[in-house]
């Protein structure tokens, strides 16, 4: 079989008959290159940059939302946004920086990675993966598209009712709508992720082994599996009375607009713990990195996990303290919402010490990592002020508020996703960014974050209320608020550094498999990888695989490097060369003991060791087709245009069967195996 | 060493690999995705049913009320056809272990034929309501109980359809004893609507 | 590294003494003015000084181990620990104690100010888009946007709303509590001594959220009484031949009392009670000063002023001779 170069991208594509539409029509294969390439991939890997570069660009308009919600509210009375256009703003920033920017990043990495981290080829459900990030574009494009047709949505990311009941315009629909269409993008995820993970790890690869990225992740899609369908039901029963006048948020009717909140906060709770838990992935994969010595006290850190995961379902109230519940829920709850603290707090001081008596080099992944810790200490302290229920009678709506999450969610998440996106980014794509600009990114960004939020603490002690589009200039806030927005453009400063920082480092390197000197799989593979991943499937002895591959400890319990790396002794024999400029594998590094150099047999020579063929699922165009009927059902049920609502549901139900009716692996496909497998690789980056 | 190589959905594996590599717990990829649906189907009706119930006795004193409407004794008789229904599916998945292709057929067909009659009955029920003065719009009562069971019925809709594929693709020669599982998994989507009827027929319509 | 984690610590520092000396700010929560918020701000201080120390503990930890244990090119690798299972056990244990001695006094305190005060002056509080009426039913007195009080008496606070959910904040004399539609909520408040406590709407509610301001007055009893005396008078009749009565036809032509009621001449309810229009300081939901040029600025365009609020003249546009009679009726309405 010949070797696919990129001159030759079909050389292994079956006898494609030329007539052109049928060609369009039919299924993809492995080697489609381009943009259909893209648009029909069910590899994990390319839907992982999609779903990260797809978010990036979320953050960035959300990015510009905060900006003009900080130009107007950098000084007293100002005119530069009206009333309704800063509602919009600064619905659309909430709703956009949660659904649209952290949870697609998390998805993304966990997308990328988790299969490399386990040791598997790709996800359970590769097609369905595909599915849930065009229904999270599509999703995204659907919501934005409101800006253009009447008006965003305008009734805050939480939509309590009755004011969203009752609002005129077609806002809140869109706000319902497109959160709906981004559910089924998460449900779908968490299926897919929650099987890869249990059913798919690489032999010895029992669950505490698995690296903690992938455990707080396991952790974050149970709780999107059963909050996600909470938050469903409340949206349902919203849209049912804006369109059909049912009577569930109908105060007249006798209903209590609480029964909303209680809804979206069992959803809401849950909510933030998959915002954060990733990232605290993100940041107890980093941090023993660079500080080369293992995660201090990983069974803990399962564990708290696992805990917060539980008890978050346990304090959604807390968002409640000030509706009138009365003194004994209230109370239940303030004891709640104290102790969950108890598990976040362990996190921190293990995390502490696994920098404690290491080796510390500080890398960019290395300073956000660090700055999640100090940000997030920040986020949880002020999240226990909170519950102590007569203080936050005071605090709650308030900017006190409002700095809280941002340091939970930004000095938090973000920083811990940065983290992670300055970390991998040399297995995604080839190329090291560059660490100058690195640091001057996360200087830019830690000053300008903290400029931006500290001050919101002051603020909201001070008695400034949230989601005011203007204050008066008699209430003593104007300094602190101009400090704000002054810090806000820093931030923007520093995104643009990043953003210069990919661009400028797009030219293809030698990155090699494992620059950091990591612990987990995934730096034993080619950067990036081939489209199989692994050419043979690991077999995994302990925690940090990769580690004990390569080190062996002396009677100190220090790290020794071992002679040759552990994994590839059966290559003993082979020249181990250095990765070729695109990062592809030589040809002597084959499957099993064959030494003979180039070209590979048919699959028909094998020892035991070796597997005949490596099957990946074929390329598919239906999750794609399924997932754009979901805009037209919404579009029709808004407008009460039932012929476009009956049309995209037969639609999707159409798409949905020839799916199920279509095998995973196309039987004229042909398996990928040995290196050179694919044009993939020169597609593999995004830039 | 084994391959792991990705066990995707439903659908034929080609000749070269056996029909499931071995996963970690030893079940299918898809089963366990289906438990897991499942699950989160839970937390789906129980909120609506918590819905229902925080609803019950709120509704505008003199407004249309469960008494006024309900039919117990008909309501009865269509659980009990979906009660039946799981059993035929129970024997559907049976026949089709012991490679019994035309008996699989046959209970698959009476499984849809008796969910579909559920529905019917349903539909008819609501029909009933409709024209005694209760509908969508008329109270809490009314709204909520429409709307549970409104999903429901379309959980149950959606199961006829699959078994209806399941159906056609057995008369097609498509659905072999290998693809025994396949069954299993309708199967277990059937009977969880099955026990959620259950949960709401007590709730909503017997406990007074 | 080193100097620019001196220069953050520092910089924290500042900040933080900063904050103390914040300038004069009248929504201020941690300068209560009455026994209700002073309860709350003592449980909170020795919270925020457990935090404070929480803080600095551990951003300590983060900057010594970051300088100490910096990469050295003399340094080996580092032993490769993996736990320790009686500090899992401590800093468990010791945060878990901390709270459990935060709630007891938490809950206690929750528990109090939940009770109902006794010999309280009784008002309902209902929330519209954008303003707040108040009802003394006791003392058969409506007025809106001001919340007039006796000093060192509790006033018991029922909050209805008429419409969608606000939330009643006024942080000098209490926490907030939310007036929901289909509840009736209830908190209380005392002054310590009179003099204005501001506020506003804490839940979002629409366009003019931001514009639905609160205002608590407290006087002494004497003067209290004084003022519940006049606003239990009827209405003022304005004087024949005088601006203020050429106002008061104004009023009925241009439909002012389809929403305003005004006691013996109108009963609209959509709007506050104008009664006693004159002896308030403020209107609008309390974002105007009650002044003629800020009459004026309203009646000319009440939309402009306040994007999103209920006033629709029925008479619009006024004529800027109509606006200064309808001025010098309302200024007559004592």
């Amino acid at each position: 079989m010949a070797i696919v170069t990129p001159e030759r991208p079909d050389a292994l594509a079956p006898e494609q008959p030329l007539n052109v539409p049928a060609r369009f029509l039919r299924r993809p294969t492995g080697y489609t290159p381009g943009l259909w390439g893209w648009m029909t991939t069910v590899d994990h890997k390319k839907i992982g940059i999609m779903y990260s570069v797809t978010a990036f660009v979320f953050f960035l308009i959300g990015g510009l939302e905060a900006l003009l919600l900080r130009i107007q509210l950098g000084g007293p009375d100002q005119t530069f946004l009206r009333a309704d256009t800063y509602n919009q703003l600064f619905t659309m920033h909430g709703t956009t920086m949660i659904f649209l920017v952290i949870m697609p990043l998390s998805a993304g990495l966990a997308n990328y990675l988790l299969p490399l981290m386990i040791g598997a080829r790709d996800v359970a459900f590769p097609r369905i993966n595909a599915f849930g990030f065009w229904v999270f574009l599509l999703g995204g494009l659907f919501m934005y598209s409101s800006f253009f047709l009447g008006g965003a949505p305008n009734g805050g990311w939480f939509g309590y009712v009755p004011l969203t009941r009752n609002m005129p315009g077609h806002n809140i629909d869109y706000w319902v709508f497109g959160l709906q269409i981004l559910g089924i993008a998460s449900l779908s995820g968490a299926v897919n992720l929650i099987v890869t993970v249990i059913n798919m790890r690489a032999p010895g690869m029992s669950l505490m082994r698995m690296p903690i990225f992938v455990w707080m992740s396991l952790v974050a899609q149970f709780l999107l599996l059963f909050a996600i369908p909470v938050i469903t039901v409340a949206l349902f029963l919203l849209s049912f009375d804006r369109l059909f006048s049912t009577n569930f948020f109908n105060v007249a009717a006798g209903s209590d607009p609480l029964l909303w909140q209680h809804l979206f906060w069992m959803f809401g709770h849950p909510e933030v713990y998959i915002l954060i838990l990733p990232a605290m992935g993100i940041v107890s994969e980093v941090l023993p990195v660079f500080s080369r010595k293992p995660l201090f006290g990983y069974q803990v850190m399962v564990f708290s996990g696992i805990a917060i995961g539980f008890m978050g379902w346990g304090v959604w109230a807390h968002h409640m303290f000030a509706t009138g519940l009365g003194p004994v829920a209230v109370s239940a709850f303030s004891a709640s919402t104290m102790f969950i603290a108890v598990p976040t707090g362990v996190k921190i001081f293990n995390w502490i010490s696994t920098l404690w008596k290491g080796k510390l080099t500080f890398p960019t992944p290395m300073l956000f990592a660090i700055g999640f810790v100090a940000m997030f200490t920040i986020g949880g302290l002020s999240g226990v002020t909170h519950g102590v229920v007569p203080g936050d009678t005071q605090q709650t709506d308030t900017y006190y508020i409002v700095a809280h999450f941002h340091y939970v969610l930004f000095g938090g998440s973000m920083f811990g996703l940065f983290a992670g996106a300055y970390y991998w980014y040399p297995k995604f794509a080839g190329r090291m960014l560059d660490e100058r600009l690195g640091k001057i990114h996360f200087w830019l960004m830690f000053i300008g974050f903290n400029m931006t939020f500290g001050p919101f603490h002051i603020l909201g002690l001070q008695g400034m209320p949230r989601r005011v589009y203007t204050y008066p200039e008699d209430m003593g806030w104007d300094m602190w608020n101009m400090v704000s927005t002054i810090g806000s453009f820093i931030i923007a400063l520093s995104i643009l550094t990043f953003i210069i920082n990919i661009i400028k480092n797009r030219k293809p390197q030698e990155v090699g498999d494992d620059p950091w000197d990591a612990r987990t799989l995934e730096w034993s593979i080619p950067s990036p990888p081939p489209e199989y991943n692994f050419k043979e499937v690991p077999l995994v002895t302990s925690r940090d695989e990769l580690w004990h591959r390569k080190y062996t400890e002396d009677e100190d319990g220090r790290s020794v490097r071992r002679e040759v790396t552990l994994g590839q002794e059966k290559m003993a024999g082979t020249e181990v060369e250095p990765s070729p400029a695109e990062g592809h594998e030589a040809p002597d590094h084959m499957e099993g003991d064959h030494t003979d150099g180039e070209g590979h047999p048919d699959g028909e020579s094998h020892d035991e060791e070796q597997e005949p063929h490596i099957h990946m699922p074929s390329p598919s165009y239906w999750p794609l087709v399924s997932a754009l009927f979901l805009p037209v059902i919404s579009y029709g049920m808004i407008y009460k245009t039932w012929a476009v609502a009956i049309l995209g549901g037969v639609g999707i139900f159409g798409s949905l069967y020839a799916w199920a009716l279509e095998p995973a692996t196309a039987p004229e496909d042909t398996p990928v195996h040995g290196p050179d497998t694919s044009g993939d690789d020169l597609e593999a980056v995004p830039v | 060493m084994t391959d792991t190589a990705v066990t995707a959905s439903a659908g034929s594996h080609t000749e070269i690999e056996p029909a499931h590599p071995p996963t970690s717990t030893g079940l299918s990829n898809e089963k366990v995705a289906m438990w897991s649906f499942l699950g989160s189907e839970c937390l789906l009706f129980g909120a609506l049913i918590s819905t229902y119930l925080l609803f019950k006795g709120q509704s505008t004193p003199g407004s249309i009320e469960p008494a006024d409407v309900f039919d117990i004794p008909y309501t009865s008789v269509s659980s009990f056809v979906l009660l039946m229904s799981s059993l035929t599916m129970v024997l559907a998945l049976a026949a089709i272990q012991r490679g019994d292709l035309r008996l699989t057929r046959i209970w698959l067909l009476t499984t849809a034929l008796l969910g579909a009659s559920f529905v019917a009955g349903q539909a008819y029920e609501f029909t009933v309501f409709v024209r005694e003065g209760m509908n969508l719009r008329v109270n809490l009562f009314s709204s909520s109980f429409f709307v549970l069971t409104g999903f429901h019925g379309a959980h149950v809709t959606i199961g006829v359809l699959m078994l209806l594929s399941l159906y056609t693709l057995s008369l097609r020669g498509k659905l072999p004893a290998s693809k025994a599982e396949t069954v299993e998994l309708v199967g277990l989507y059937w009977h969880f609507v099955d026990v959620v009827w259950i949960v709401i027929f007590t709730l909503i319509y017997l406990i007074p | 590294m080193r100097r620019n984690c001196r220069l953050a610590a520092l910089s924290a520092t500042l900040f933080l003494f900063l904050a103390g000396c914040a300038e004069d700010a009248p929504q201020d929560f941690l300068k209560p003015q009455g026994p209700v918020a002073r309860q709350i701000d003592k449980l909170m201080d020795p919270v925020f000084i457990v935090a404070g120390v929480v803080f600095l503990l551990v951003q300590g930890l983060i900057l010594v181990a970051v300088i100490k244990f910096r990469s050295k090119p003399e340094s080996p690798e580092p032993e490769q620990i993996h736990g320790n299972t009686r500090l899992e056990v401590g800093w468990t244990l010791a945060p878990a104690l901390i709270l459990l001695a935060v709630a007891v006094p938490t809950i206690a305190t929750i528990f109090d100010l939940a009770q109902k005060p006794e010999n309280a002056v009784n008002v309902t509080v209902i929330g519209h888009q954008f303003w707040w009426e108040y009802r003394y039913d006791d003392l058969g007195v409506v007025t809106a946007n001001e919340l007039r009080m006796p000093v060192g008496r509790p006033v018991e606070l029922t909050l209805n709303s008429d419409d969608v959910i606000h939330s009643y904040w006024i942080p000098a004399l209490a926490g907030k509590m939310d007036v929901v539609p289909g509840r009736s909520n209830r908190m209380h408040l005392i002054a310590d001594a009179p003099g204005d406590y501001l506020g506003q709407c804490s839940e979002f509610c629409g366009e003019s959220h931001a514009n639905m301001r609160a205002k608590a007055i407290a006087m002494a009893p004497r003067d209290f009484d004084a003022w519940v005396a006049g606003q239990r008078a009827g209405a003022v009749t304005a004087a024949p031949g005088t601006p203020a009565e050429e106002g008061s036809t104004l009023f009925a032509q241009k439909g002012c009392g389809g929403c305003h009621t005004v006691a013996g001449v109108s009963e609209g309810v959509l709007g506050p009670d104008l009664t006693h229009f004159a002896t308030r300081t403020t209107f609008a939901g309390s974002i105007f000063a009650n002044n003629d040029a800020n009459l004026r600025t309203w009646l000319r365009d009440p939309q402009a002023a306040k994007p999103g609020n209920k006033m629709i003249i029925p008479g619009a546009p006024l004529t800027p001779d109509e606006i200064t009679k309808l001025i010098a009726y309302l200024n007559s309405l004592r």
